[in-house]
C-alpha cells in the first residue's frame, strides 16, 4: 500500500516507538511567543534542565502586543512583563527572538512562511494551535500545549501517537469572489467541527493545487477549526517557488537537493485514507458565519437553519439572531482584516481592490492589521496604503490583535464585528462581543456599506 | 504531578456542546506567567454578570453541585491550545473531566496535569446528566487501574493510552521519560544533515 504526504513526512521524524505506546518524533522546528512559553520556561528552570537546541527555536512577540505606538513600552503591565520574560527567556538561553519593533516582527504563522523557515517535509511545533498553518507547505505542523513546549525544549522531541489520516478533495473551477477562505468555511460548515478530532487532514484537488502559498496557508490554518491537529498540501512547484529566496531558504546545490527530495513527497496514488470527503468547487460561495462555532456558517445568500437544538440556540441567542434569518442588510459596525488566517500580502491586495475608489462607511470602525511587518511595508510599497487612507481606513502595526483580544484592540459588549479571523467563540474579540466570519473580501464590502451584503452581486 | 487512581466524587454537569477553551479561560486572563490561580477565572464569563456579580443561574455558582468531576457536553475543550484552559479546571478542583467527545490538544494538556478526561457515549453521558440533575449528591466513582468509571445508573469501561496510564498512576511526566532516551535522540539528529 502506498503512502500518504503524511505518512512520508512523519516516518522520517520517528526516533524510536515506546512498545504499546506512543513514538517519539523528531521536532525541526519550534516555534515560540510570549503567551504559552513562560511556563515551559520556568519548568525547566525549576528542575534545571538545559534547552536541548535552541538553535532550532525561533521565537516572537504577537498575541499581546499593541497594534499602535510600538515604540513606546507596553501600557498594560502584565502584558509588559509577559513580553520582558519572554525577551530573557531567550536571552538566556540563546533563543533567536523577533521582539517587538524587529524588521521580521510578526504573527508566529505570518512571519515564519515569509522568512523561509517553514520548509516542506518538516515538523513544526507551536504552543498555538493555528500552528496547522505551515501545512500548506507539506509540512507535518500542529499546536502544542506548554507542558509540551516544554519536552521539546528538553528534548527536540514529542510523544504522540499517531494520528488517522483524512483527506478533503474539492475540485472544479471557483466561482467569482469565492476565496481560499469561503473554501474553508464552506468545508467546516458540511463537515462539523469535530469531523476532524483524531485526524490529520491532506487538502487535495485542483482548487488547492491552482491556489496560491497565501491561500493555502488560509485553508490549512483553519483545519484546527474542524477538530484536526493539522492539515496539510502536497508541495508542488508553487510551493518550491514561494520558498526559494526567502530568508532562511536552502540556497544553490542544496537547494536542488531539498526540492528533488520534496517532490518525493506527495501522497502516493495507490495511498489509503481512513476518511475522505469530496466538494465541488461550483457549490461553494462566499461565507458568513451566524453562530459562536466556526461550523456554524452559511452562504452569505442563504437563510440561517431553523434546528431544534439546546446548544444551537444558546449560540443564536448570544449572537442575536433568529432561526431562518437572512444576515444580508444586517447593520454591523466593527471590521477586522487581520488575524494569521488573513493577514497576509493576498489579503490586503483583495481588501483594497475592493475599497478602491470607495469610501469606509462612518459608522464602521474597521482594524487592518498586517500579519508582520515585512507585510507591513509590501502594503506601502505596491501603494494598497494609499488606497486604504483614501477610503477612509487605518492600517495599524503588526500583531494579532482582535483576533483574540488579548491587547487594547477589543470590540465592545453586544456589537458585531465582520472579522477575516478563524474563530467566533462567544466573546472572542472581546467580553459579549459577537463575530461573524468572513473572507476579506466580504469584510472589506462590509466596511464600505456598514452593513453585510450579497458581495456576488458587486463584482465586475 | 500527583499520582492519579480512584476517585470517589460528586459531580457538576454542564450540558454544553463545544465548550471551547476561550470559554473556559478568557484570552484576558492569559497573561500571568505562572500556572496557579487561574480557578478563579475558570468559565469567567458564564460565572460571572455583567457587573461582576455571580451569576446564580450557573452550575458552578449553585449550591446544589460540588465536587471533582465536570460532566460536560459534546466536543469539549475545542479551540485554542491554551494549557491555561487544563490548569484553570485543575486549579479548581476538577480532577476528572466526562464527555462524549474531547478535543484533542485539550485531552493532552489535561493528562500532562494530572487530570483525567474519559470518553462516553452520548446515550450514557445524557442519562448520567439527567440523573446527576435529578440527584445532586449522586457519586461517582473512577477507577484507572481497572479504567472504570461506576456511576448510579451503570458502570462502564473507558479507554486510555497504556502509556499515558502509567504515567497517571505514577505521576511521571514526558519529560523524564524523552531525557531517558537523549542517546537515541543524539544518534537520530547525528543522521539528520
Ligand atoms: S492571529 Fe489569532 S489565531 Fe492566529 S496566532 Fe494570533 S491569536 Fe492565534
Amino acid at each position: 500500500m502506498g503512502k500518504t504526504l503524511f505518512d512520508k513526512v512523519w516516518d522520517a521524524h520517528v526516533v524510536d516507538t515506546v512498545e504499546n505506546g506512543p513514538q517519539i518524533l523528531y521536532i525541526d522546528k519550534h516555534l515560540i511567543h510570549e503567551v504559552t512559553s513562560p511556563q515551559a520556561f520556568n519548568e525547566l528552570r525549576e528542575r534545571n534542565i538545559p534547552i536541548a537546541r535552541p538553535d532550532k527555536i525561533v521565537a516572537t512577540a504577537d498575541h499581546n502586543t499593541p497594534t499602535k505606538d510600538q515604540h513606546l513600552p507596553v501600557k498594560d503591565p502584565l502584558s509588559k512583563n509577559q513580553l520582558q520574560q519572554l525577551s530573557e527567556n531567550c536571552k538566556e538561553n540563546n533563543i533567536t527572538l523577533y521582539g517587538l519593533g524587529h524588521e521580521y516582527n510578526g504573527i508566529v504563522h505570518v512571519m515564519a512562511p515569509e522568512l523561509g523557515i517553514t520548509q516542506p517535509g518538516m515538523t513544526i511545533v507551536c504552543g498555538d494551535s493555528h500552528t496547522s498553518t505551515h501545512g500548506a507547505f507539506g509540512t507535518i505542523a500542529f499546536g502544542i500545549g506548554t507542558s509540551q513546549v516544554a519536552q521539546v525544549f528538553a528534548s527536540q522531541c514529542l510523544l504522540l501517537k499517531k494520528p488517522k489520516s483524512l483527506r478533503v478533495n474539492v475540485n472544479g473551477k471557483l466561482n467569482k469572489g469565492v476565496t481560499p477562505k469561503d473554501v474553508i468555511l464552506y468545508i467546516i460548515s458540511k463537515i462539523g467541527t469535530n469531523a476532524g478530532t483524531g485526524y490529520f487532514c491532506e487538502y487535495a484537488g485542483d482548487v488547492f493545487e491552482n491556489m496560491s502559498m497565501e491561500g493555502r496557508m488560509t485553508v490549512c490554518n483553519m483545519s484546527i477549526e474542524m477538530g484536526a491537529r493539522g492539515g496539510m498540501i502536497a508541495p508542488d512547484q508553487t510551493t518550491f517557488d514561494y520558498v526559494s529566496g526567502r530568508k532562511f531558504a536552502p540556497t544553490g546545490k542544496d537547494l536542488e537537493a531539498k526540492i528533488a527530495y520534496w517532490k518525493t513527497l506527495p501522497s502516493d496514488v495507490d495511498a489509503i485514507f481512513d476518511k475522505e470527503y469530496h466538494f465541488d468547487a461550483e457549490d461553494i460561495a462566499p461565507m458568513v458565519t451566524y453562530g459562536t462555532n466556526p461550523g456554524m456558517g452559511i452562504k452569505i445568500t442563504e437563510h440561517i437553519p431553523e434546528y431544534n437544538d439546546a446548544s444551537f440556540e444558546k449560540s443564536l441567542a448570544y449572537m442575536n439572531f433568529k432561526k431562518g434569518e437572512s444576515l444580508i442588510g444586517k447593520p454591523i459596525n466593527f471590521v477586522f482584516i487581520g488575524s494569521c488566517t488573513n493577514s497576509r500580502i493576498e489579503d490586503f491586495r483583495l481588501a483594497a481592490s475592493y475599497i478602491k475608489g470607495k469610501r469606509k462607511a462612518d459608522n464602521v470602525t474597521a482594524w487592518l492589521v498586517p500579519g508582520s511587518q515585512q507585510v507591513a511595508h509590501q502594503i506601502q510599497e505596491e501603494g494598497l496604503l494609499s488606497i486604504f487612507e483614501n477610503s477612509g481606513f487605518e492600517l495599524r502595526q503588526p500583531g494579532c490583535s482582535a483576533c483574540l483580544a488579548m491587547n487594547e484592540d477589543k470590540i465592545p459588549r453586544d456589537e458585531y464585528c465582520v472579522s477575516t479571523s478563524n474563530r467566533n467563540f462567544e466573546g472572542r474579540q472581546g467580553q459579549g462581543s459577537r463575530t461573524i466570519l468572513a473572507s476579506p473580501l466580504v469584510a472589506a464590502a462590509t466596511a464600505i456599506e456598514g452593513k453585510i451584503i450579497d458581495i456576488t452581486k458587486h463584482l465586475n | 504531578m500527583t499520582p492519579f487512581k480512584i476517585v470517589t466524587s460528586r459531580a457538576i454537569p454542564l450540558p454544553v456542546e463545544n465548550i471551547d477553551t476561550d470559554q473556559i479561560i478568557p484570552a484576558r486572563f492569559l497573561k500571568a506567567t505562572d500556572k496557579k490561580g487561574f480557578g478563579d477565572n475558570l468559565f469567567r464569563d458564564w460565572r460571572y454578570e455583567k457587573n461582576g456579580s455571580p451569576n446564580d443561574s450557573f452550575v458552578l455558582n449553585s449550591t446544589k453541585y460540588r465536587g471533582q468531576i465536570l460532566i460536560a457536553g459534546d466536543n469539549f475543550g475545542c479551540g485554542s491550545s491554551r494549557e491555561h484552559a487544563a490548569w484553570a479546571l485543575a486549579d479548581y478542583g476538577f480532577k476528572v473531566i466526562i464527555s462524549s467527545f474531547f478535543a484533542d490538544i485539550f485531552k493532552g494538556n489535561a493528562l500532562n496535569n494530572g487530570m483525567l478526561p474519559i470518553q462516553v457515549s452520548a446515550d450514557f453521558l445524557k442519562r448520567i446528566i439527567t440523573h446527576v440533575e435529578e440527584n445532586p449528591i449522586a457519586e461517582l466513582t473512577v477507577n484507572l487501574e481497572t479504567q472504570t468509571l461506576e456511576t448510579p445508573v451503570g458502570t462502564v469501561d473507558f479507554d486510555i493510552d497504556p502509556y499515558k496510564k502509567l504515567c497517571l498512576i505514577n505521576g511521571y511526566d514526558d519529560i523524564e521519560f524523552l531525557i531517558s532516551k537523549s542517546d537515541k535522540i543524539k544518534a537520530f539528529e547525528a543522521q539528520l544533515d
